[in-house]
């Protein structure tokens, strides 16, 4: 797709060669240096490739086998019976061998130039994508973790809201979040603190600690805490401002995995 | 899948008779893919080269066909593109998209310059394509051909003539809007749309 002075049809036109001839070489030139146009161009030949498939299909005639491949026999029996070179070896040879070097080194830097190009063209494309996943991440972290979002629990009907909290944890990666809600105020100079209660039964690791807004929201992205352990539950408490080492009694909400 | 073990320095000289004998022994096993057959072809292996040729000779004639609509210069086009892959194989490389969409594209723009009596203007090494459809198998051919059919029996008259006119006959925007005394900007965008209309059936 273009968003610039060249207009999309005007690119199929010339995927086609279809264009009067001034305005070939005009897009010609734009996408020489246009690495969006030429991606859309590559895809816009295999579009023609497909579009050739509506031909109604005909088999080649027999004889057009017969034909290539004689050619082709005959060329390779030329091949061997050419001539051999005579005289000083050295004195034919190198010059040749050292034009034909030159020109070999020609086409490898021409060759070379195109796939270089290509490839770029592939790694923008890729590095494109790779930059959409990050703003969908993005997005999702700041929805998830912004101050005026609008954070709604569906309950059974008549039911008075209830504190809540879901975590969601990466053991291998070591990453965590947790969204809670409907929570109550907290006495000054308090805090809530997460904690992780290990599977092997050892001693409750802190997790991060977290304030409700106005409403009771909150939210925790990304608190420090080591990979790799495995979790039977998550528990909040109320600790004093800045957190505590070991949780204080009683546990406020208490949730376990499976 | 089946592989085929041809040393290239073990295959004998055949004659062209015997090569269409031998054609039929080879691509009975059609298993091997087209870089493969293309590898070969570069080490002179008439073998590989025989099979390439089964498996695309009928796109590059109809495609031909269709655009020269004249039988003889249909062959005389499908002999000089195989013989020029047969000359360098290695104008084709993975990079450029698959062999048979790469080869269509390049069949239809030298019938094109034919009836435009041109010189060939593009050089082939020149052309990469995108394409997401696989043809080296002959199901998957034959399932393309039929998706591109239905594609243009959905697509109105007029935008169906566009991009007909345009990609078989080789006919400019302005051609074909002074044809059809339609506008040049209208006939732009229908030849755009039938495009990404085929595009979009293989997404």
């Amino acid at each position: 797709m273009t968003n610039h002075e060249i207009p999309a049809e005007d690119l199929a036109l010339y995927a086609l060669g279809t264009l009067d001839p001034e305005e070939q070489k005009r897009i010609a030139t734009h996408v020489e240096t246009c690495a969006s146009c030429r991606t859309e161009l590559m895809k816009l030949r295999g579009d023609a490739a497909l579009f050739a498939l509506s031909a109604p299909p005909v088999a080649a005639p027999s004889r057009a086998r017969k034909r290539l491949f004689e050619e082709i026999v005959q060329t390779a029996a030329k091949d061997k019976s050419a001539p051999k070179l005579r005289g000083s070896w050295w004195s034919v040879a190198l010059p040749t061998l050292v034009s034909v070097a030159l020109l070999a080194f020609g086409f490898w830097l021409i060759a070379q130039n195109g796939l270089l190009r290509h490839e770029l063209d592939e790694a923008r494309f890729a590095a494109a994508q790779q930059q959409a996943i990050i703003d969908q991440a993005r997005q999702v972290m700041e929805t998830m973790s912004a101050a005026n979002a609008q954070r709604v629990t569906l309950v059974a009907a008549q039911t008075k809201p209830q504190p809540q909290a879901q975590t969601i944890y990466q053991r291998d990666k070591g990453r965590l979040v947790l969204v809670a809600s409907n929570l109550e105020a907290l006495p000054k100079n308090k805090t809530y603190e997460l904690w992780i209660l290990p599977a092997n039964g050892g001693a409750p690791i802190p997790a991060g600690t977290f304030q409700p807004d106005a409403r009771g929201n909150a939210s925790l992205m990304m608190p420090r805490i080591p990979t790799g352990v495995e979790a039977k539950g998550f528990a909040v408490t109320v600790e004093p401002e800045g957190g505590s080492a070991t949780p204080t009694m009683p546990i406020k909400m208490l949730g376990t995995t499976g | 899948m089946q592989v085929l073990a041809i040393d290239p320095k073990a295959e004998p000289e055949r004659t062209s008779d015997e090569h269409m004998a031998h054609a039929g022994a080879l691509t009975s096993s059609d298993a091997l893919s087209d870089s493969t057959l293309i590898a070969r072809t570069h080490a002179r292996d008439q073998a590989a080269f025989s099979a390439l040729y089964d498996r695309y000779s009928g796109i590059v004639y109809s495609v031909a066909l269709r655009v020269v609509r004249d039988p003889a210069t249909a062959e005389d086009l499908l002999h000089e593109i195989f013989m020029q892959l047969w000359r360098k194989p290695e104008q084709f490389e993975a990079a450029r998209g698959s062999l048979g969409a790469w080869l269509a594209v390049i069949t239809r723009n030298r019938a094109i310059d034919f009836i435009r009596r041109q010189k060939p203007q593009e050089d082939p090494e020149e052309v990469y394509l995108a394409s997401p459809v696989d043809l080296q198998s002959e199901v998957e051919r034959n399932t393309a051909m039929e998706k591109v059919q239905a594609v243009l029996k959905e697509m109105p008259e007029s935008q169906r003539n566009a991009i007909q006119m345009a990609f078989f006959e080789g006919l400019t925007h302005s051609d074909i809007a002074a044809k059809t005394g339609e506008p040049l900007g209208t006939i732009k965008s229908r030849i755009r749309s039938a495009l990404l209309a085929v595009r979009k059936a293989f997404e």
